[in-house]
């Protein structure tokens, strides 16, 4: 599952993905993440779902796009133009970074 | 003063499955669901996975007081009582607050499940345009969610924008729809579906002389733009079913359909309740899961 966490405003979008089927639930990116945004246990969407998986806490789903943007000045900037640099910047987010299987992405 | 008229009010229902004989309900499962939303609450009764009564009511500002009356309600002259109900499941924005309930499961997992036994498995896309948010689901053939999308930071473009302009239009919600297309033209959409920015740029249109009619269909329009932007960041795959309130709207859900080039599935259930039928279904499944260890 494609679980999509975040909002769409006036200002644009801001989602983080978190794809499920490659989240093996480690927890890698739960500490890597400066300000507690991610969080790892029982899968909310699916209820049949048997491992934990990752995603967005609940606290923090409202407000990525303020949260996020310490971590990523630059990224915010271009407003999801993409360059060479953007995609460089992109795999290094911490949370990004930190996980193995890759199932974190951000929309912006 | 003369009373006002409540514009917003909905209709409320319920229903009972006259094809199900409860006689020796002793061997059956009997499950429930309860979706307590931001603006209404439902309850739905399922006997060994059928759909045997609903209820669908307003939320008030109590919780669990919602929640059981909607259950009430659903087994109202049923021959049921809330103890013959073995596994129930609270769901939607309330569903902490279910009392009677087991456990909670989150509402898209649960409408995408419910929308698969409403409008049957071959729904590939589910929109619930519900009270205070809206949600895009993806699922597969068995009702799982493959990808979902929920905008629920902002109100705008929701069933609580629209029961605050039938208020301001002095029109029922339940006749706001057909209205929006009472006219001559086709008006351009109002610039923000933002309840508050809208209403204000609606009071100056009406100011303006632009006939009540007009009005409803740029809001209308606006809404089904808002909720076309956010279907085009998961992409619609046929079969596509809407649930929730705003189904019912056919001025949001036809300019929709028209933007998509696509149509929407129908139910002759009531759309506001897959929710609490999902729930129903995952209970039933629940129990043959600990029937089975």
């Amino acid at each position: 599952m494609r679980a999509n966490y975040g909002y769409k405003d006036g200002s644009g979008e801001y989602f983080i993905t978190i794809d499920t089927d490659k989240c093996n639930g480690c927890g890698d990116c739960v500490p890597a993440c400066p300000y507690g945004v991610l969080g790892v246990g029982e899968d909310p969407y699916d209820p049949f779902h048997e491992e934990p998986v990752a995603f967005v806490t609940e606290a923090q789903r409202k407000k990525i796009r303020y949260t996020c943007a310490s971590c990523k000045p630059y990224l915010t900037s271009l407003a999801g133009v993409q360059t060479e640099v953007s995609l460089r910047e992109m795999k290094n987010l911490p949370c990004v970074a930190a996980c193995k299987p890759g199932a974190i992405t951000h929309s912006w | 003063m003369a009373e006002k008229k409540e514009y917003w009010r909905w209709l409320e229902t319920r229903w009972t499955n006259p094809d199900i004989d409860l006689d020796g309900k002793e061997g059956k499962i009997i499950t429930a669901g309860c979706d307590v939303g931001s603006v209404s609450s439902q309850a739905v009764v399922m006997v060994d996975g059928k759909l045997y009564a609903y209820s669908n009511m307003r939320t008030g500002s109590d919780s669990p007081d919602s929640a059981m009356r909607a259950m009430n309600w659903a087994l109202e002259d049923t021959g049921l009582a809330i103890d013959d109900v073995r596994y129930s499941i609270g769901t939607g924005y309330g569903r902490v607050n279910v009392p009677f309930a087991q456990r909670t499961i989150t509402e898209i997992a649960c409408h995408a499940r419910g929308a698969n036994f409403m409008y049957g498995p071959t729904v590939k896309t589910v929109l619930d345009m519900g009270g205070q948010d809206c949600k895009a689901i993806h699922c597969d053939e068995r009702g799982k969610v493959l990808t979902f999308l929920m905008n629920d930071k902002c109100a705008a473009g929701t069933g609580r924008g629209m029961e605050v302009f039938a208020d301001l239009m002095g029109v029922s919600i339940n006749e706001i729809g057909e209205l929006s297309f009472d006219i001559d033209e086709e008006p351009p959409p109002v610039t923000s579906t933002c309840v508050i920015f809208a209403k204000s740029e609606a009071t100056g249109m009406l100011k303006k002389g632009v006939p009540k009619n007009k009005v409803i269909a740029a809001y209308c329009s606006a809404m089904a733009h808002r909720i076309y932007t956010l279907l085009e960041r998961i992409g619609v795959e046929k079969d596509f079913a809407i649930t929730g309130g705003i189904a019912k709207n056919v001025g949001v859900t036809r300019r929709l359909f028209a933007e998509l080039g696509l149509e929407s599935l129908t139910s002759k259930y009531d759309t506001q309740i897959a929710g609490a039928i999902g729930a129903a279904l995952f209970a039933k499944a629940l129990v043959e899961r600990e029937a089975k260890k």
